[in-house]
């Protein structure tokens, strides 16, 4: 399977969750694990660009898909991704632990709405839980982020009445 | 001081690592360690017969699996936290159970293993052979004393507190109007997304045991390791690095785990792990709430309070290692924002056969606020009064502080209210709520509410200022989201003069700050705060002295601005930060960055030895902060709801929230304690049950049927801030962690009530019983 663009042996043992292999064989901690029962979303990485939840799945259905988890959003150098950037922005985390599963789920939903309605925000938002921050500031991040995102369709529908900045 | 950064809406510091998924949280240390699992009781009540671990011990891959017998401190009693002289039958559990399990999730055995996916397949094979014993499960069912939880512990009361302030029996006997009522707050539970988890190494060469700890009190988990461990404190390094939300439940120690996984690095020789799943979360990780009031209120034909007395019971659980805060504060705060001439309040804190209780954010004020707001709606439905009317001539009015409510704190002070402004409070609330909304089932509620913050003894600093420039500032208690390092590098920053990005802060590391107490009862900020201020105060001092030698000035007529000690009125006259950190520490061998001016054959501006009687070297200072009292924060929350007369979904039509904490160090770090808060409050209102059986088995222990709210469920909600200093400490502040969810029950049981015209007198509520309380 490739992870963040780098080609990696699946592991032999065939239980071993997906979730695990990232962080724990991989060293990719940035998968935080909250529920292990495909509720709380902290897990969430994109396979092959769509947010699923990695402890849900074992690493060898992994096998040649594409995953992406929070550290191949943006390079360790390089400046956040534009989602990161709105969530610094708007305080749209506070402890940081379900914050890599909302980044990636933000990610997703943009993809699919690059100008979301909030009826589509709350939509995209609501399969990650937060004990935090009462999902206001994470709603208003959402919105920052379309606005920071460059999309290909800015310029059409409704991208194209946004004052400019 | 000048206040550059205190009072901004600065962001955070802590963000980029959060975001780019290099937090370090304590699941994500590994190091070879061995890991572990617990086996817990699945019975709430029964005697242990005999325990098996030979076939778990058997297993391939399997290090260790211990029973109390293996323990050292295998029959020691685990701390009562906060002794009480009125916790007569006090009882703590061991760190593994033997005799007998007295809640569904108590360890009895801890298996260690290569991996996790071995240790949890070792446990399945633990026999324990148990004799279910009669189930004690409600505080109800409890304190009718039926069946007992504690053998010697008569009635199941753990213990008993009347307070009384004036004469309350006669108060009522005069009064032209009584009301009784019985009010009900079930359990709640604080769910942070990260469980708790431990990781520890024990190095032998250098005899030290490093601990990391998912806690909000590193620095009392060392203090307790040391002494259980027989090692000295200076051997015992305890670390809270990066963690997922607290609210409450990682303060309570010891935990086993918190014993086990470094006892076993210890005798192990390598280091091990231990992280919890969801499941045992729900039932091993302590619980609030569970109490049942028994009001009688007496007052005049006005709606005035004349008299309050309050019987309440108190869920325990199934031992008391946080002692009787929680009922204690709920006896405290019941008053709340309003006179009370007199007032009478006992308690009983009884065990039942379920987890344990001890503070989860709100701690003990949600159940005593919903008490007091229940209680005045009851007053004005008898008399035809408004709501809010009732409300505005019973609070205690600004001209009232300091306001003595003469009941006992947390603290082992009085209650005393130290400044604030309720009437406005509630004013600007209802200014903000606007009209009622048009339609059928709609409901309004308003609460108004005081928290208790900052509570002591104390907590310390250390700042010091690096050759570079840059600052380092570190102190005991640890973060979890509260964003400490920016906070308090804002303090620093501006008693510094420096930018506040050059300010680096750690917290909840006992290597970089021993002393301390930890995170909770809203008290970071005050007290944390106030020492950061009080270290950075002493190192700008020491920075005045050094540079007024090489400025040839006086200390008085320097100032530190923009990373320079400079004269004031001659802002050219002055000389880096960085440089007077070099002269802070006389040398012999420089080794770069600057360091030759404070060499020995560099001209000294002053004769006498290098550093002076009583000076101490490097641009360093710890401070302390030590409060004399409480700081009582307070605020209003209103709503407007509507209930679906069918499905009876609660909907969130309008929610403002106006806040007092005193002076705010950083609004939009208060503003997200608040919007949690209130998310948290809604959740417990509405959503969250502890759905125990009779038998104590807790039927919803999985984020699947114990319903935390999404975004889908937490509406808008309009914040604003009035702001009245504590003048209890430096800095004016109050604390404000919690106050986000004390008021929620309260102004959601008055809008529904309102909404169906039923009368609500408990928490949670849910569509399900709300159907039922209108049938």
């Amino acid at each position: 399977m490739k992870v963040n663009g780098v080609m990696h042996q699946a592991p032999a043992d065939p239980r071993r969750l997906l979730s695990d292999h990232l962080r724990h064989d991989l060293g990719l901690t940035g998968t935080h694990v909250g529920c292990e029962h495909g509720v709380c979303g902290c897990c969430t990485v994109l396979l092959d660009g769509a947010p699923i939840r990695s402890c849900l799945m074992l690493a060898v259905q992994a096998e040649g898909h594409e995953v992406t988890t929070i550290e191949g959003l943006a390079a360790p150098d390089a400046p956040l991704h534009p989602v990161q950037q709105a969530f610094h922005e708007c305080h749209g985390l506070q402890c940081g632990f379900c914050t890599p599963g909302f980044v990636l789920s933000v990610v997703g939903l943009l993809n699919q709405h690059p100008n979301p309605t909030p009826e589509q925000v709350d939509e995209g938002i609501s399969g990650n839980l937060c004990r935090c921050t009462g999902y206001a500031s994470i709603r208003r991040a959402v919105t920052r982020a379309a606005e920071l995102t460059p999309s290909p369709r800015r310029g059409e529908g409704r991208g194209a009445e946004r004052p400019k900045k | 001081m000048t206040t550059r950064w205190f009072g901004a809406r600065v962001q955070r510091v802590e963000d980029d690592r959060l975001l780019r998924g290099k937090g370090h949280f304590t699941d994500d240390i590994h190091e070879g360690a061995l890991e572990s699992y617990l086996v817990r009781s699945p019975f709430a009540h029964a005697r242990i017969k005999s325990i098996d671990v030979s076939a778990a011990r058997a297993l391939t891959g399997v290090v260790a699996v211990y029973v109390a017998s293996d323990l050292p401190f295998g029959e020691t009693d685990l701390p009562i936290l906060i002794p009480h002289p009125n916790l007569t039958h006090g009882r703590t559990q061991r760190c593994l159970a033997s005799h007998v399990v007295r809640y569904v999730g108590e360890a009895v055995a801890f298996v260690v293993a290569e991996n996790r996916y071995i240790a949890e397949d070792a446990a399945d094979l633990v026999e324990v052979d148990y004799e279910p014993l009669p189930v004690v499960i409600t505080p109800e069912v409890s304190a009718k004393a039926q069946h007992l939880v504690h053998d010697g512990v008569p009635g199941n009361v753990a213990a008993e507190m009347l307070q009384e302030v004036g004469d309350v029996k006669a108060a009522l006997a005069k009064a032209p109007h009584r009301k009784q009522l019985r009010l009900r707050f079930e359990r709640g539970a604080a769910s942070p997304m990260e469980g708790r988890a431990v990781w520890a190494r024990w190095s032998e060469s250098e005899h030290r045991l490093t601990v990391y700890d998912s806690t909000q009190s590193p620095t009392s988990i060392r203090g307790g390791l040391a002494v259980l461990f027989g090692l000295p404190e200076s051997d015992v390094d305890v670390i809270a690095p990066d963690v997922g939300g607290g609210f409450g439940p990682k303060i309570m120690l010891f935990y086993p785990d918190e014993l086990l996984v470094p006892f076993a690095a210890m005798r192990l020789g390598r280091p091990v792990k231990w992280t919890e799943d969801r499941q045992e979360h729900f039932t091993a990780v302590n619980q609030e709430r569970g109490q049942v009031h028994e009001v009688e209120v007496g007052f005049d034909k006005d709606g005035h309070v004349l008299a309050l007395s309050d019987d309440f019971i108190h869920d325990a659980g199934a031992y008391t290692p946080y002692g009787i805060i929680l009922p204690i504060i709920t006896a405290a705060q019941v008053p709340g924002p309003y006179r009370v001439p007199n007032y009478r309040v006992r308690f009983r804190d009884v065990y039942t056969n379920a987890t344990p209780t001890s503070p989860y954010r709100g701690a003990g004020r949600p159940h005593a606020c919903f008490v007091m707001e229940r209680t005045l709606d009851a007053i004005a439905a008898e008399l035809g009064l408004d709501r809010v009317e009732v409300r505005r001539r019973n609070l205690i009015q600004p001209s009232e502080f300091p306001y003595d409510l003469g009941v006992a704190w947390q603290d082992g002070n009085r209650v005393v209210y130290d400044s604030g402004n309720y009437p406005a409070l509630v004013e600007r609330a209802l200014e903000m709520l606007g009209p009622r909304p048009a339609g059928d089932h709609v409901g309004m509620g308003l609460s108004p509410y005081v928290e208790g913050t900052g509570v002591g003894p104390y907590e310390g600093a250390h700042v010091q200022v690096l050759v570079s420039g840059k600052v380092v500032a570190a102190t005991g208690i640890p973060s979890q989201g509260q964003a400490h390092a920016t906070v308090w590098a804002q303090i620093v920053a501006d008693e510094l003069g420096v930018d506040v990005a050059d300010v680096e802060v750690t917290s909840g590391d006992t290597r970089k700050f021993q002393w301390g107490v930890g995170t909770f009862a809203s008290r970071g900020a005050v007290t944390a705060g106030n020492a950061m201020a009080v270290a950075a105060g002493m190192v700008a001092e020491k920075a005045k002295h050094i540079a007024a030698d090489q400025l040839e000035a006086n200390p008085a007529d320097l100032e530190l601005v923009d990373g320079r000690v400079r004269v004031k009125g001659s802002p050219e006259r002055g000389i880096p930060l960085a440089a007077v950190a070099v002269l802070a520490n006389p040398m012999r061998y420089a080794f770069g960055g600057g360091t030759e001016a404070a060499t020995q054959f560099t001209p000294r501006p002053r004769p006498g030895p290098p550093l002076a009687d009583g000076e101490q070297p490097g641009l360093e200072a710890t401070g302390y902060f030590s409060p004399t009292g409480s700081t009582w924060a307070a605020g209003c929350h209103a709503a407007y709801v509507r209930i679906d007369p069918k499905t009876f979904r609660l909907e969130i039509l309008k929610y403002v929230v106006v806040h007092d904490c005193g002076r705010l160090i950083n609004p939009m770090v208060v503003e997200g304690q608040i919007e949690g808060g209130v998310a948290q409050g809604i959740g417990g209102a509405f959503y969250e049950r502890l759905a125990y059986d009779s038998d104590g088995q807790l039927r919803n222990a999985s984020f699947m049927e114990f319903l935390m709210p999404y975004a889908t469920e937490i509406p808008p909600i309009e914040i604003d801030h009035i702001e009245t200093p504590s003048p209890l400490n430096p800095l004016g502040i109050k604390g404000a962690g919690e106050a986000g969810v004390i008021p929620v029950g309260a102004v959601l049981a008055a809008a529904v009530e309102e909404a169906l015209g039923v009368p609500i007198t408990e928490m949670p509520l849910s569509p399900l019983r709300l159907f039922e309380l209108t049938r």
